[in-house]
């Protein structure tokens, strides 16, 4: 039993990080209808910041989480400023294949800077065990689900009460429409960037401190299941990615843990593809039909 | 046959034939050395998964992200069939043992891209894609964990059967198989189907069999380039076949244009090649390349040929047309 709730406890972390970076894959989606390749490489940066600022200037906590998450976000808003914009309204898979290639540059700029030797990446966190009706969890697990938590309680509330909130949303149902009702779309498509890039910057951070690494690919493992997480909650709806992203963190755990550790991505991608055969638009999704 | 299709014919003969005495004479003079070879043996396997992956890709208009799984299929079955072959010890000539081996390998890959596809055809554009690239990575992780391939230390022992002049000759034949495929009943049926779904089901396209039959073609070629593969590298082992492999093919495709097989060919020439010739700056060629990639896509997105065909009959008739024409304007300057 007490086992089980560990690994609960270790699901929830790794769902949470999981939960941040399908955040921003399902935010793109939902409004340039984009797999945004490059958001695994955005958190791979982040986590090459946070490093910097924590190694070399010895930061306090709360900026070396939340200098790179800024610089990210600005990150963000300058890849598809330079890389998506031109081909907002060329053929779908160009734009895909463009997201492939920023992901490729950004590796290997990456590669080119850091060298390709994984760091160690420090603690960031005070480190203490905290004993909870019989289990023992690490502090960093607590402050990683708290955090990603917090944040992404934060961008629900943003998304749903603010103007600007609104006009993500307005933009990612109909961009035409919103266009019309006088919202500035390419200032709302920065922003949704910046929003999904800042926290894939956090969910790289918090990633590495978990995996207590970073190296250049950091980003392609994570991004690619935080990405099957937003399709299996319901790609382009928040709540679906966080959804998604515990669900797939909870099973990748629980197989790891009483099943097998070489089998548990290839369940992961079986879970995703049963639903995506029953149930295409995710679990939280709509049916629309197709017209002719 | 009309005289027109006589001329393509015997040009494209004549071309393909002296192609392969330029590299005959430039390995027998060691111009080209073992570095160069495998060069171009690796660049006529990409030319054949580039190829087939542009059926589904391209004729089909479907994104299929998961090719590097069904070259692993093709690869593993192929050698493991090769290897058994092997050790009953029956002598067989090398060629006709690579040619089992390939058969093996794409019926193999074909059936199992028959069972993925029918279920997940059903399925279209990104959503396609992401589940091709689920399958592929099941696929990889399945061979990490199965003992008789070897598991993730790889599959050793496979003889090296490959050689320039019979993959040389094996691309060539596929290249001809692929293209016929295209011109086909069936292949046109494909894209048909690409350009407007519900039109050709009204048309009497029975538009699922032939995605299925697109699907398995393209993964049956997929299997014989993996066959070929495993028995040039005289080895396979489950990290080569990465998602990022999968997606070098697919760029591949979309560089040379959706739809062009040509277009795949010299699309399989040049980034096979080029990051070869840019080893000297190892370091920024993988920078390069992807920047060139992001570039090409914004400037022109429809890649190098569009669906168009490159076709030699045609490029040398232009040719003479412009001397032609030189030929007049000059004559009308004496006069």
């Amino acid at each position: 039993m007490d086992l089980f709730l560990q690994q609960l406890i270790n699901g929830l972390n790794v769902g949470s990080i999981y939960a941040l970076i399908a955040i921003g894959y399902t935010m793109v989606y939902g409004i340039i209808k984009l797999i945004n390749f490059a958001h695994g490489e955005i958190m791979m940066f982040g986590a090459y910041f946070a490093f910097i600022f924590a190694t070399s200037f010895q930061m306090p906590i709360w900026a070396v989480l939340l200098i790179p998450m800024v610089i990210m976000a600005l990150a963000g808003v300058a890849v598809e400023f330079i890389a998506y914009r031109p081909l907002r309204d060329a053929p779908r898979l160009s734009a895909l294949i463009t997201a492939i290639g920023v992901s490729l540059f950004l590796q290997n700029l990456a590669l080119l800077i850091f060298k390709a030797d994984p760091k160690v990446m420090p603690k960031i966190f005070p480190e203490t065990m905290i004993s909870l009706g019989g289990v023992e969890i690490n502090s960093t697990t607590l402050v990683t689900i708290g955090l990603s938590l917090f944040f992404m309680v934060l961008l629900d509330l943003y998304i749903r009460k603010t103007k600007q909130g609104r006009a993500v949303r307005a933009v990612s149902e109909d961009k035409d429409a919103a266009i019309l009702m006088g919202i500035n779309v390419d200032r709302t498509i920065s922003l949704t960037f910046a929003m999904g890039s800042a926290l894939g910057a956090l969910g790289g951070i918090l990633y590495s401190v978990a995996y207590v690494q970073v190296f250049p690919t950091l980003g392609v493992m994570p991004g690619l299941k935080a990405f099957i997480a937003a399709v299996l909650g319901g790609i382009g709806i928040i709540p679906g990615a966080m959804l998604g992203g515990f669900i797939i963190g909870m099973v990748e755990t629980m197989t790891k843990a009483y099943i097998s550790t070489t089998w548990a991505d290839a369940i992961v991608y079986i879970i995703l593809i049963l639903v995506l055969l029953f149930k295409p638009t995710g679990i939280l999704g709509k049916n629309t039909r197709e017209k002719v | 046959m009309d005289k027109n299709k006589r001329k393509a014919y015997i040009i494209n003969t004549i071309s393909v034939v002296s192609l392969y005495l330029v590299f005959f004479i430039l390995i027998q003079t060691k111009v080209m050395n073992k570095y160069f070879i495998g060069i171009a043996i690796l660049t006529c396997i990409m030319i054949i998964m580039a190829m087939s992956l542009n059926i589904v890709a391209g004729f089909l208009g479907e994104m299929a992200l998961g090719h590097a799984g069904f070259m692993a299929i093709g690869a593993y079955s192929s050698a493991y069939f090769s290897i058994a072959l092997m050790d009953t010890g029956i002598a067989l000539p090398n060629i006709v043992v690579l040619i089992l081996a390939m058969i093996v390998g794409g019926i193999v890959t074909g059936l199992v891209g028959f069972l993925i596809g029918t279920p997940t055809l059903r399925l279209r554009g990104d959503y396609l894609g992401i589940v091709t690239i689920g399958f592929s990575e099941i696929i990889r992780i399945f061979f990490i964990n199965f003992a008789p391939t070897g598991g993730a230390a790889g599959l050793k022992g496979i003889t090296k059967l490959v050689t320039f002049n019979n993959v040389y000759w094996i691309t060539i034949v596929i290249i001809i198989l692929i293209f016929t495929f295209g011109r086909s009943k069936q292949g046109r049926a494909i894209i048909s189907i690409r350009e407007d779904e519900i039109a050709s089901e009204a048309a009497g396209i029975p538009t699922t069999k032939y995605k299925v039959l697109a699907f398995t073609v393209s993964s049956f070629f997929a299997g014989m380039g993996g066959a070929l593969y495993a028995h040039y590298q005289a080895f396979v082992e489950p990290s080569k076949f990465t998602f990022m492999f999968s997606i070098e093919m697919f760029v591949i495709v979309v560089l040379g244009g959706l739809g062009s097989l040509t277009g795949s060919i010299i699309a399989a020439i040049i980034l096979t090649v080029l990051p070869e010739m840019l080893r000297g700056f190892a370091e920024y060629r993988l920078l390069v390349y992807s920047l060139a990639l992001v570039v090409m896509m914004i400037f022109r997105p429809q890649g190098m040929l569009g669906r168009s065909e490159f076709s030699l009959t045609k490029f040398i008739d232009s040719l003479m047309l412009r001397k032609d024409m030189k030929n007049s304007i000059g004559g009308g300057e004496a006069q």
